[in-house]
């Protein structure tokens, strides 16, 4: 496996909130200027530092949404009913505030063009996030390299990024959606949960050897990595991020 | 320190604090990370193996392991990525029983895993009632997802080196940062002293 040291030391640093972008109803994208900002490859993640007044503090990880050439770092968030923090940034963060984080983290969970494809990527909910950054990367450096996404949520109404990833559905981009509990009248997409079946259907043979990605809540992404496997996929080329409960 | 307008958090009453790292919080769930898809590995098929500097590597097949005097130890866990779990149960046997009586000149361990992982440790931060191979958790064997069939347990450390589906350990002379070390988090990975990222 390739690596990258990252040698650098992760110091907090206090971000403006310039822009507020609501997703979905429970998802929401911060738009941050970090007054400085040492870059990011797509798929890395930040940790973001909450303070009370009292001096408490809570942190989380959450996932990079833009691609390292876009203007702007953007963190996209989804609101967990039980959650400390997530609920804060998704409900109560307002333009202007300062976030602390520290970042980039992250070095295996990363695509940039040298690591070649065919690459796919496997979305459970809010797993899109950092998949939508190799997205994003892959068409800033006019990558031919070809890619496609299968993403799956609970509805429509759910999916994050939606007018931009059907934009993006052309030529080499293939996106897929799977609708698991409620679809539109006339719905011509998937409508169950991924399993071996679908990702037989989907992924490219394991003969082309893709790189793949597999982002979403722990057994999401056990049954689609292990489905994968199952497949006959080399288990060296599927790289995985689970969302623990947090 | 610059307050977060707004913020309150949700401090927990039920844990003591004294027992929770700086930037962890306390869940009752049991998260799982791995950078790849869980291996499966048949029981008959799995060894785990002392090499490196050492004169005659060791090994020992499943039930051979099994028949190794083990220990059943409560202890709190402590995820890099901010979780902790407390009063976790674990049954496996003591590295002071596996490198009873070895003879090396190695200061530093590289624990490897069935599906490549790697982490390093310094020798001494695995002796002297500080580490295990655990082969159960909560009075059950170790699912695969949490490492099963067997996986390093170092408490003391972030969770990341407690490396699942270990193999084995290489010991080693000279210090070699493992899997996620390499990729910038801290080589030493102590939660008491915030040691999450290289530099920290």
């Amino acid at each position: 496996m390739e690596r990258t040291a990252l040698r650098r030391r992760l110091s907090w640093t206090q971000a403006r909130v310039v822009d507020l972008l609501d997703e979905t109803a429970s998802v929401r994208s911060i738009v941050v200027e970090p007054p400085e900002w040492p870059g990011h490859r797509a798929g890395q993640h930040v940790d973001v530092r909450l303070t009370a007044e009292d001096g408490y503090q809570a942190q989380r990880s959450y996932s990079i949404a833009s691609a390292p050439e876009d203007d702007h770092l953007v963190l996209t968030v989804e609101r967990l009913e039980d959650g400390e923090v997530s609920p804060y940034l998704v409900g109560e963060l307002r333009p202007g505030d300062e976030l602390e984080l520290r970042g980039p983290i992250g070095g295996y969970f990363v695509w940039e063009e040298s690591l070649g494809g065919p690459l796919l990527l496997i979305a459970g909910g809010s797993g899109v996030v950092p998949l939508r950054a190799m997205l994003r990367h892959r068409s800033a450096v006019a990558s031919v390299v070809p890619v496609r996404l299968l993403y799956s949520a609970r509805s429509l109404a759910d999916v994050i990024y939606r007018d931009e990833l059907m934009q993006a559905a052309t030529g080499l981009v293939d996106i897929r959606f799977t609708l698991t509990r409620a679809r539109p009248e006339g719905w011509t997409g998937y409508d169950r949960r991924i399993d071996r079946e679908l990702l037989a259907e989907v992924a490219w043979p394991p003969d082309d050897d893709p790189l793949v990605y597999v982002c979403g809540p722990t057994g999401f992404v056990e049954t689609a990595a292990g489905s994968l496997v199952d497949l006959g996929h080399d288990p060296g080329r599927i790289r995985t991020e689970r969302f623990g409960p947090s | 320190m610059p307050i977060s307008r707004g913020f309150h958090g949700r401090r927990r009453s039920d844990s003591e604090p004294e027992r929770v790292p700086p930037g962890q919080y306390v869940t009752d769930d049991f998260p799982v990370l791995s950078a790849g898809p869980t291996p499966h590995r048949p029981l008959d098929e799995w060894s785990f193996t002392v090499e490196g500097a050492i004169d005659a590597p060791l090994t020992w097949s499943w039930d051979e392991f099994g028949k190794l005097p083990s220990e059943t130890v409560t202890v709190d866990i402590h995820c890099v990525t901010k979780w902790s779990k407390l009063d976790t149960v674990w049954t496996g046997v003591s590295l002071d029983t596996l490198l009873d009586g070895i003879d090396t000149s190695a200061e530093y361990v590289l624990a490897f895993s069935d599906g490549g992982y790697t982490t390093n440790l310094p020798l001494e931060d695995l002796l002297e009632g500080k580490a295990w191979i655990a082969y159960r958790y909560d009075e059950a064997p170790l699912d695969p997802e949490h490492g099963g069939p067997a996986r390093l347990l170092v408490p003391h450390l972030y969770f990341w080196k407690s490396a699942k589906w270990v193999r084995g350990l290489e010991l080693r002379d000279h210090d070699e940062p493992g899997f996620w070390e390499g990729y910038g988090y801290h080589n030493y990975g102590d939660p008491w002293k915030e040691q999450r990222y290289a530099g920290d």
